[in-house]
């Protein structure tokens, strides 16, 4: 079409052809293997970086030199970049800062001033990755959107229903921070790591001769480069010109007897034992927290379990609430061993769970997802 | 199927390729004609020959005398030497509270961040910086600058024209003012350079920059006219080339290929204009009829003749640029942040569209090698690429329902 002998040097377009798939590509080792296994399954790929947070934003909590071998940061798009060079498909950094803020980071901040400990990767996945990101996947001629999680999706035919469920490899299983996908968001979706182990993955990745084969994992929450909650929540609230000088308060027993001071709520969470300022014979947690008087109360261990709690914002994996009480294992925290209970759907959005034995620290704000064995039957909000 | 037999692009804008005819000329100073432009001994003198005929080549693009032609590594150097070089520290208050004294500058709201943040940073060091809105057009109001221009300005510095929808300011007026104002004036033609006549007397400018990469020749060089008797500050400091104004080894071959492009451009820019404005009207014309609810952005100020921005209601224009080019179409959104992801466009926000509007625009920039073909083949993709976008968009529906 173009005739001058100048556009040879061009790379070569992608045909768009049926079966293209978009490969979520963070950077890291577990993505950048998602795109090599698609590709050696004879897949058509498109590689999609997504720029989150910018990184330079709140420059007080910038440490010596550019920030490494986090998430958002610059090393890891061009990471993701080098991965699409070295595999030869095209890649594209998409910006989804402004859904990122609004729908992870303010919520995030504003989760821990009213005293929970809340999920940032939960509402990432479910309102940024499946959903703007998903979307634009689809519009540029995707069917799926492929991404480096360690989960299964499921057709189940007998139900006519998409089912989630745990990675085979247990120890790196995320089921947890995916119980808010809807069936038509698991209906796009592929999760090719599933069935892998991490070791696996790795290998898979030198084999493919993978820049980031060696990449170390990244731990960290991507937004905040320091890894210090308490800092970003402060430097974030002062960036909206709330001061958290006057936040402090005061920490308290069950009998409201004051053992202490504390200088905000968002420096705690529920179990939290150390830095609690002041010294005690017998070792303290912390039991809840009060945003509204600005109060910390903690107990001993043996308080701090409950049988009940309740959740918000239910999601059922299968698109419809149980009919009766349903007895399931709930997880209340990414590393809790699921326990048995029984959950029951209070209306569309709410439930109540009542655990068989009393579980340690179920903290507003973390998750409860609740388990038939490998299937993720749903999971709410704890509030 | 051959890549580049079905691969268009329309970003010409961005950058254009070097002609073959510009490439041959640079050819024998790569390694023939190594010798520095500064030496005194024969090679010396003819490298330095091609650098005074690239001058004169340069100068007469733009009605200048070649004596006035400063070469530099690109449009940046050239608006940040205008900036920095009339609005140094020396000028500066030690207060960076920037009191009515401070020094003014005059700016618009649309330049290329190459003003921009060199204007925001003389802003920090305690200059005042006035940015003047457009209209919808992305024009200035000649009113409004008269009454911005106070006993303090130093310097007026407005593009001539704007690189995301092609708008042209009426220059020749406003270097009117600057003069009556008895105020320097600096233009960045880096997006008008080569497009569309310049003359430095007829607009009355004393400062302009132009970068070749948009022009046919290749990255790396540019130019900054200085007006003979500007009082025009040096920014970096070494040996005596080019007047003092800007040490440093003359890269030879580079300004060998812009006085080329330059001297192609004047040939060739009357004849190009006519030619490739009508194929961009005939892809906007197209495109109107053929999207729905679709709009130029600034089509009724006078344009350089190979851009268009066209906004596409219901559409996110990253996902759209995405989708065009996995069909083999490279054209423009906004622009690229360090990542690589696309930033809302402070243009487009600036002549008062919308955030979601700003975000479903699409620039395309045409060439001197843009064929029929190319426009017919853009006139194919977009369309079904917009309608596919919009069958998947949560805000078209509701959109389309309301109007």
């Amino acid at each position: 079409m173009a005739t001058a002998t100048q556009f040879a040097t061009l790379p070569k377009r992608a045909q768009t052809q049926r079966g293209l798939v978009a490969v979520a590509m963070s950077g890291g080792v577990d993505s950048s293997a998602v795109a090599a296994l698609l590709q050696q399954q004879g897949r058509a790929v498109v590689g999609l970086t997504m720029q989150l947070w910018n990184q330079r934003r709140l420059p007080e909590l910038q440490g010596d030199g550019p920030a490494q071998h986090r998430c958002c940061s610059l090393d890891d798009v061009y990471d993701a970049k080098a991965v699409a060079q070295h595999l030869n498909f095209p890649h594209y950094v998409v910006n989804f800062e402004e859904q990122f803020e609004a729908r992870v980071v303010r919520p995030f901040v504003d989760q821990y001033l009213a005293g929970r400990t809340p999920i940032a990767c939960t509402n990432c996945n479910t309102d940024v990755k499946f959903e703007p990101l998903l979307r634009m996947a689809r519009q540029i001629g995707a069917e799926r959107l492929a991404t480096g999680h360690y989960a299964r999706i499921r057709r189940n035919d007998a139900i006519r229903r998409w089912e989630l469920l745990r990675a085979r490899d247990e120890t790196k299983d995320q089921s947890y921070f995916l119980w808010g996908l809807s069936q038509e968001q698991l209906s796009r979706s592929d999760f090719p790591l599933g069935e892998l182990t991490k070791e696996e993955v790795r290998a898979l990745a030198r084999r493919a001769n993978l820049p980031v084969a060696e990449k170390p994992e990244s731990m960290e929450l991507c937004f905040v480069p320091t890894g210090n909650y308490v800092q970003f929540i402060q430097a974030y609230s002062r960036e909206r010109g709330i001061s958290l000088q006057n936040e402090t308060g005061v920490i308290v027993n069950e009998n409201g007897d004051v053992l202490g001071r504390h200088d905000g709520v968002h420096n705690f969470t529920i179990g939290q034992r150390k830095g609690l300022g002041f010294a005690a014979g017998k070792p303290l947690y912390v039991l809840s927290i009060d945003p509204e008087k600005n109060r910390v109360v903690v107990g001993e261990d043996d308080v701090l379990r409950k049988t009940v709690c309740e959740v918000e914002g239910v999601n059922w994996i299968p698109g419809d609430q149980p009919p009766g009480p349903l007895r399931a294992f709930a997880k209340i925290r990414h590393k809790h061993e699921a326990a048995p209970a029984t959950i029951d759907a209070l209306d569309a959005a709410t439930a109540r769970v009542t655990f068989e034995a009393p579980q340690r620290a179920i903290t507003p704000g973390q998750a409860a997802v609740f388990y038939d064995g490998d299937i993720v039957l749903g999971g709410g909000w704890i509030r | 199927m051959d890549s580049h037999m079905d691969r268009v692009y329309l970003d010409f804008n961005a950058t254009t390729p070097v002609e073959p005819e510009v490439f041959d000329a640079m050819r024998p100073f790569f390694s023939a004609e190594f010798a520095n432009a500064a030496s005194i001994h024969t090679p010396g003198q003819r490298a330095r020959a091609a650098v005074e005929t690239a001058r004169e080549q340069v100068a007469t693009l733009i009605g200048a005398r070649p004596q006035e032609i400063v070469f530099t590594s690109g449009g940046t150097e050239s608006d940040n030497h205008a900036i920095f070089g009339i609005v140094g520290p020396a000028f500066l208050p030690v207060s960076s509270s920037g009191d009515a004294n401070s020094p003014q500058l005059v700016t618009t709201a649309i330049e290329h961040e190459a003003v921009l943040n060199a204007c925001q940073a003389l802003e920090k060091q305690g200059a005042r910086v006035t940015y003047l809105p457009t209209d919808r057009e992305g024009l200035i109001d000649l009113e409004e600058l008269r009454r911005a221009i106070r006993p303090e300005t130093v310097l007026i510095t407005i593009m001539h024209a704007n690189n995301e929808l092609g708008a042209v300011q009426p220059l020749e007026e406003i270097g009117r003012i600057a003069k009556e104002a008895d105020v320097y004036f600096h233009t960045d033609a880096v997006q008008s350079a080569g497009k569309i006549p310049i003359d430095v007397n007829t607009l009355r400018v004393d400062l302009l920059s132009l970068s070749g990469h948009k022009f046919y020749a290749p990255k790396g060089i540019g130019a900054l006219y200085v007006r003979g008797g500007t009082r025009l500050r040096q920014l970096l400091y070494g040996g005596h080339h080019q007047r003092g104004f800007r040490p440093g080894t003359e890269n030879v071959a580079g300004i060998v290929g812009l006085g080329k492009a330059a001297e192609i451009a004047r040939k060739t820019l009357a004849e190009d204009a006519r030619r490739i404005s009508a194929l961009r009207d005939k892809l906007q014309q197209g495109l109107l009829q053929r999207v729905l609810h679709s709009r130029v952005n600034g089509g009724a100020a006078p344009r350089t003749p190979n851009t268009t921005n066209l906004v596409f209601p219901g559409v996110e224009g990253e996902a759209l640029l995405i989708a065009l080019d996995l069909k083999g179409l490279a054209c423009s959104t906004g622009a690229a942040c360090s990542s690589g992801a696309v930033e809302p466009s402070h243009v487009l926000t600036a002549i008062g569209l919308p955030p979601e509007e700003a975000r479903a625009s699409l620039r395309f920039s045409l060439g001197r090698h843009t064929t029929s073909a190319d426009i017919d083949f853009a006139l194919n993709v977009v369309p079904a690429a917009v309608t596919q976008l919009r069958e998947l968009s949560p805000t078209y529906g509701k959109m389309a329902e309301a109007r």
